[in-house]
């Protein structure tokens, strides 16, 4: 059967309205009835609108996680689980460790192994640089190295120094 | 006439293109659908900022601000795999910086801050990759991204977290879809981490045979690994289409030979002719090409005409809004044109 309104394409949508208690039925195409307004199809769903269930957690929040909004976008909890979405990185500080389950459901694997962005592999190397040469300092002391000690110490202060930046 | 989609790549016969996407996002800065007007406007000149007033090839590069294009503008952009549908919702400030030779796109206040898209002809994801990976240290080098040691870069999808990067190839697989074995292929894929979806039509059927892979997993792996495995799933499949196109010649060529001459005979003859047949016809002559069959049309021409059929890039080469009925026409005319025929 052809659409009613554009006489071209298909009909699969049958639309039965009830005015002034008359029943109508009118047959439309997708396309025809989108344009009319009469079928809503909104966004197809999604992969984030079953992220609430992959959560796995009570369709009712617990009054502990109504109160997890993040400090710097205004993003709830709450509205994660609705829309499947961050606000912005803070959100994943706030309510992160909620995820878990859904990210192991998502990626499997939860260690990162991806690239490092230049700064921050900078700062992974130096923290490194820092372990170690507490280490030597440990060592100097023992063996009572006090000047090679001070020397280490100076080095890890000024490392500290910079990274806290 | 620019663009990657003119050029060869490897495994011509089967694979289109290559396309590697990265999200990122800035610190300090709410995500898109979050953001105030004014944080996407400064986010935006940030990225202009980055990309254009430094010496990253500044001449190759195009600035389009999607506040200001017009709708066909922006359709034939979607249409060219360059700009997502999502770009396009007006609700903050958008742009697109894109390359002249439509290999790279980058797109600003997407569903991330940024997404960085290189796209390569066949099979070239190792390639895409190392382009994308270029663009965003140097990127990086001005923007300070929002990133986690535990979580890697912070997206707003949790489908995207950690490496941020969809890796894709669009295949073209007509003997898979005619012997159904399709089907065996989806389900393996999906068993592998694998997401396969029709790139054009509605439903699940895909139009032309055409159909695009891509990584689901972002975090845990290697982008290397990610590449890799895409890499590797693309070769396999590749293998089966080649097979199967072999076998079904070979178990009747002349039947082979008349579908694939068919189909040109209506495409270099139509006067009227839907998108929905065009890409059909396009597909069984791609075959005939692909397997040397019809020797005097070559792929990068089908690509193009694939391209200039759809309805916005359609219009943009008449240089008017068509209605349906004319753009069935004048689609006709357009083909016929591009295969040399009057």
């Amino acid at each position: 059967m052809l659409c009613q309104k554009c006489q071209k394409r298909v009909a699969n949508i049958q639309i039965t309205q009830i005015v002034n208690n008359n029943k109508q039925v009118i047959y439309l195409c997708e396309q025809c009835a989108r344009e009319e307004g009469k079928f809503i199809t909104g966004s197809p769903l999604s992969v984030n609108d079953f992220f609430s269930s992959m959560i796995g957690f009570p369709v009712r929040t617990s009054v502990g996680e109504q109160q997890l909004v993040c400090d710097k976008c205004g993003m709830s909890y709450e509205e994660f689980k609705k829309v499947g979405k961050f606000g912005c990185e803070n959100c994943y500080k706030v309510y992160g460790e909620k995820l878990t389950p859904l990210l192991k459901r998502l990626h499997g694997n939860l260690q990162y192994h991806g690239k490092l962005p230049k700064k921050v592999s900078e700062d992974v190397k130096v923290s490194r640089e820092i372990e170690y040469l507490k280490e030597q300092l440990n060592n100097a002391v023992k063996n009572e190295e006090y000047e090679k000690a001070a020397e280490i110490r100076d080095r890890i202060r000024e490392l500290e120094k910079n990274s806290a930046s | 006439m620019e663009g990657w989609y003119i050029e060869k790549g490897p495994e011509s016969d089967v694979v289109m293109s290559s396309r590697v996407r990265l999200a990122r996002n800035f610190k300090d800065y709410p995500f898109p659908f979050k953001m105030s007007r004014e944080d996407a406007e400064k986010v935006v000149e940030r990225v202009k900022d980055a990309i254009l007033n430094r010496s990253i090839a500044t001449s190759n590069y195009e600035f389009k601000d999607m506040l200001k294009m017009n709708p066909i503008d922006k359709q034939a952009l979607v249409e060219k795999h360059l700009i997502s549908p999502n770009l396009v919702n007006e609700r903050v400030p958008s742009a697109a910086i894109i390359s002249k030779d439509e290999k790279v796109s980058i797109m600003i206040n997407e569903e991330d801050h940024l997404r960085i898209q290189c796209l390569f002809p066949g099979l070239q994801l190792d390639k895409a990759w190392e382009l994308c990976d270029k663009i965003d240290s140097l990127l990086e080098e001005n923007i300070d991204y929002a990133f986690s040691e535990k979580y890697g870069y912070l997206t707003c999808c949790p489908t995207n977290l950690g490496t941020g990067i969809r890796a894709s190839a669009m295949l073209h697989l007509p003997a898979l879809t005619m012997t159904g074995y399709i089907r065996g292929m989806l389900d393996a894929c999906g068993k592998l981490g694998i997401a396969v979806r029709g790139i054009y039509g509605e439903n699940s059927e895909a139009l032309g045979n055409l159909f695009q892979i891509s990584n689901q997993i972002t975090l845990g792996l290697s982008e290397e690994e990610i590449i890799n495995n895409v890499t590797n799933i693309g070769n396999q499949i590749i293998n089966q289409e080649r097979t199967l196109r072999a076998e079904l010649y070979r178990q009747n060529p002349y039947r082979f030979e008349d579908k694939v001459y068919r189909s040109l005979g209506i495409l270099s003859n139509a006067r009227i002719i839907s998108s929905e047949e065009s890409f059909k016809l396009i597909s069984d002559v791609r075959l005939g090409v692909d397997m040397g069959i019809i020797k005097n049309i070559d792929v990068a021409k089908l690509n193009e005409i694939l391209l200039y059929i759809q309805p916005a890039n359609l219009q943009k080469i008449f240089d008017r809004t068509l209605s349906p009925d004319e753009r069935d026409i004048k689609r006709a005319d357009l083909i016929r044109e591009k295969l040399g025929i009057n």
